[in-house]
């Protein structure tokens, strides 16, 4: 028979071992870890911290944009957060970041808020474009589609509701009732399609509304008889764009081009704004931004760079 | 012998021969004053129950009840309209009525399939199977009963729509059929068990009677077991019905998430508590969509608690008989 406190040892240590294994791994990764930071250390010093809030949509663009400049200027940190175009931009006006991020433009009440606060003056930047795209399944023959058309498919009791009234018939499908796609109501894009499409009016409820912009142009993806916006950057094999019929009977579709020339109407600017002209550091990082390196991740990301020959235009002064 | 024998006694033990009171051997005080510790933390584990769910009432009413003096919101348009425009531009409404339909349709489909299953599982593992099929079919029921909610949604995302838009003429497979046969399979494993003990329950002596008078196995089962039996049965499909209204992750995966009172099992449709989980993040704290939500929480509240109460009630009953 075992020897009742060996056996007891013997349960100590076997439980015991594992943890001071994890913790002499642990101790081991934290030193190489620090040793790391060591190293840099002393290469840089931390110089200046650059604090970014806003949009939810930009949100990736910018982490983007943050993870490549400290390969650029490892001195210089710059922390992203999200919280929404608003916040961003009251956080501004209190002083509290450097740059805000916006999907959508400074309301006159903001600009003149932040004059007040402040006593600086508000400067937008356009560092990139979003175009919205309209989804179909690739096996839909529409081709193309005009806003009022749309609006009348989304809109509280809008009119269009079946496919054969706008004179499609798509092949192989089960059913002519157009599955409508939208987002849930919190989305900037569900805000800005509001916007511009329904002119603030009301969506019909009974739409799809997936929490992601992947999720929409998935989900047209499977259903033949759907239809659905999201960001230009997401479309797949699975679906087809539709091209926009303006007003004078100009068909485009959602191109880097189009956008960039402000012919697809479905387009917004991605801004940054900065109290008065920044400077050091801040000016350094937003001229980055704008640069060839910094327009290369905005593309990167599925958005629309700023056209080259043109990054003298996007400053302005509110 | 008898006197030498009371000398010694009285030698040995004093106390016995003077009488005098001696005071007991008393234990240390550290067990008594460790033993009146564990006794308070054990009775403060066993009120704590009531402390959280009283707290938790509490907060979500809290947070809910601003909204009912505010001029946008009416109670009766919250409760019977359709209309859920919680951050409409120019007219926001919160009406919950098909949201509410949401829940229970997707509920009753739900028990349509899990009741007759799980009340049949419960029979053939407490009435007809050996020893040791019943051990096996036990554990893995439990197994069943233990795959967590988001991994039944992702199994509607996936395969159940998949399977849904090729046997029907669904435009898309995530409606209400979906999360009902989600929800049903959640719901079994619950019925299952609890109606197998409340089978277990009814004492053997009613199943030898019933032999002995001359029953086949199948009139001894619903004509004696399932009425000796009834309360806790009901009391399975009850606490069944909970695990479906209560259920979130699942259905907000599997019904497509669709504000609209549904038509036909190939709707989609919204639920109560998928609403809640998907709006709730992004509305700011303290607005009015926020509390109108944690209004929604309270009337969900309010659902559960009488599917829970009648369910126990429904337990006692089985207890008094």
């Amino acid at each position: 028979m075992r020897n009742p406190e060996a056996y007891k040892l013997q349960i100590c240590t076997s439980q015991f071992f594992p943890s001071v294994a994890r913790l002499v791994v642990a101790a081991f990764l934290i030193s190489l870890a620090s040793c790391g930071n060591k190293h840099g250390m002393e290469k840089i010093n931390k110089s200046a911290t650059i604090q970014v809030k806003g949009s939810d949509t930009m949100v990736n663009l910018a982490q983007a944009w943050a993870e490549e400049y400290k390969v650029v200027k490892p001195a210089v940190e710059i922390e992203v957060s999200g919280g929404g175009s608003g916040v961003g931009i009251a956080a501004l006006i209190k002083g509290t970041i450097s740059i805000a991020n916006a999907s959508r433009n400074m309301k006159q009440g903001e600009i003149d808020l932040a004059k007040k606060n402040t006593g600086k003056t508000p400067i937008e930047y356009i560092v990139g474009y979003d175009a919205l795209a309209i989804y179909v399944h690739k096996d839909n023959p529409i081709e193309e589609i005009t806003l009022e058309q749309l609006a009348q498919i989304y809109v509280e009791n809008g009119t269009v509701k079946k496919w054969s009234q706008l004179g499609i018939k798509i092949p192989g499908a089960k059913s002519d009732k157009i599955l409508r796609v939208s987002r849930q109501s919190s989305s900037g894009t569900y805000e800005f399609f509001r916007e511009r499409v329904l002119n603030n009016k009301d969506f019909e409820l009974g739409s799809l509304d997936m929490n992601g912009s992947k999720e929409v142009v998935e989900l047209v993806g499977n259903a033949k008889t759907a239809i659905g916006y999201s960001g230009m950057g997401y479309a797949t094999g699975h679906v087809k764009m539709l091209k926009i019929k303006n007003s004078d009977g100009m068909t485009c579709l959602p191109t880097i081009e189009n956008t960039q020339n402000g012919n697809y109407p479905l387009a917004r600017s991605l801004l940054l704004y900065t109290l008065d002209e920044p400077q050091g550091e801040t000016k350094v990082y937003l001229e980055w931004t704008m640069s060839e390196a910094g327009q290369k991740i905005v593309a990167v990301n599925g958005y629309v760079p700023i056209p080259p020959g043109k990054t003298d235009s996007i400053k302005i002064q509110l | 012998m008898g006197d030498n024998q009371n000398s010694v006694l009285a030698a040995e033990y004093p106390a016995i021969s003077d009488s005098k009171p001696v005071s007991r051997p008393r234990r240390p005080y550290w067990v008594i004053t460790a033993e009146r510790i564990f006794e308070g933390i054990i009775r403060l584990s066993g009120v704590s129950a009531i402390i959280f769910v009283l707290a938790i009432f509490f907060f979500v009413f809290k947070e809910a009840v601003p909204v009912l003096f505010s001029d946008n919101f009416n109670i009766t348009q919250f409760l019977t309209s359709t209309k859920w425009y919680p951050t409409s531009a120019v007219n926001v409404r919160y009406g919950t009525f098909s949201l509410i339909i949401g829940s229970f349709s997707v509920t009753i489909l739900a028990m349509l399939i899990a009741v007759p299953f799980g009340l049949g599982a419960a029979i053939y593992i407490s009435e007809f199977c050996n020893k040791k099929l019943k051990e096996t079919l036990k554990i893995i029921i439990e197994l069943l009963a233990a795959i967590p909610s988001v991994v039944w949604g992702f199994i509607g995302m996936t395969v159940m729509s998949k399977l849904i838009v090729n046997f029907t003429n669904a435009p898309v497979g995530v409606n209400l059929l979906n999360g009902g046969l989600i929800l049903a399979f959640m719901s079994v494993p619950i019925i299952v068990s609890i109606g197998e003990d409340a089978l277990k329950a009814v004492p053997d002596s009613y199943r030898e009677a019933a032999l002995a008078m001359g029953t086949t196995k199948w009139q001894m089962i619903y004509r004696v077991l399932i009425p000796a039996a009834k309360n806790g049965l009901l009391a399975a499909v009850l606490l069944g019905i909970g695990r479906a209204v209560g259920e979130t992750m699942a259905v907000l995966m599997a019904t497509g998430h669709s504000v609209h009172i549904p038509l036909s099992f190939l709707d989609s449709i919204r639920t109560l508590t998928a609403n809640i989980a998907a709006e709730l993040g992004e509305a700011p704290a303290g607005s009015e969509h926020y509390r109108v939500l944690f209004l929604t929480g309270v009337l969900l509240f309010c659902i559960t608690f009488i599917v829970n109460l009648t369910a126990d009630l429904v337990i006692r009953g089985v207890r008094r008989k």
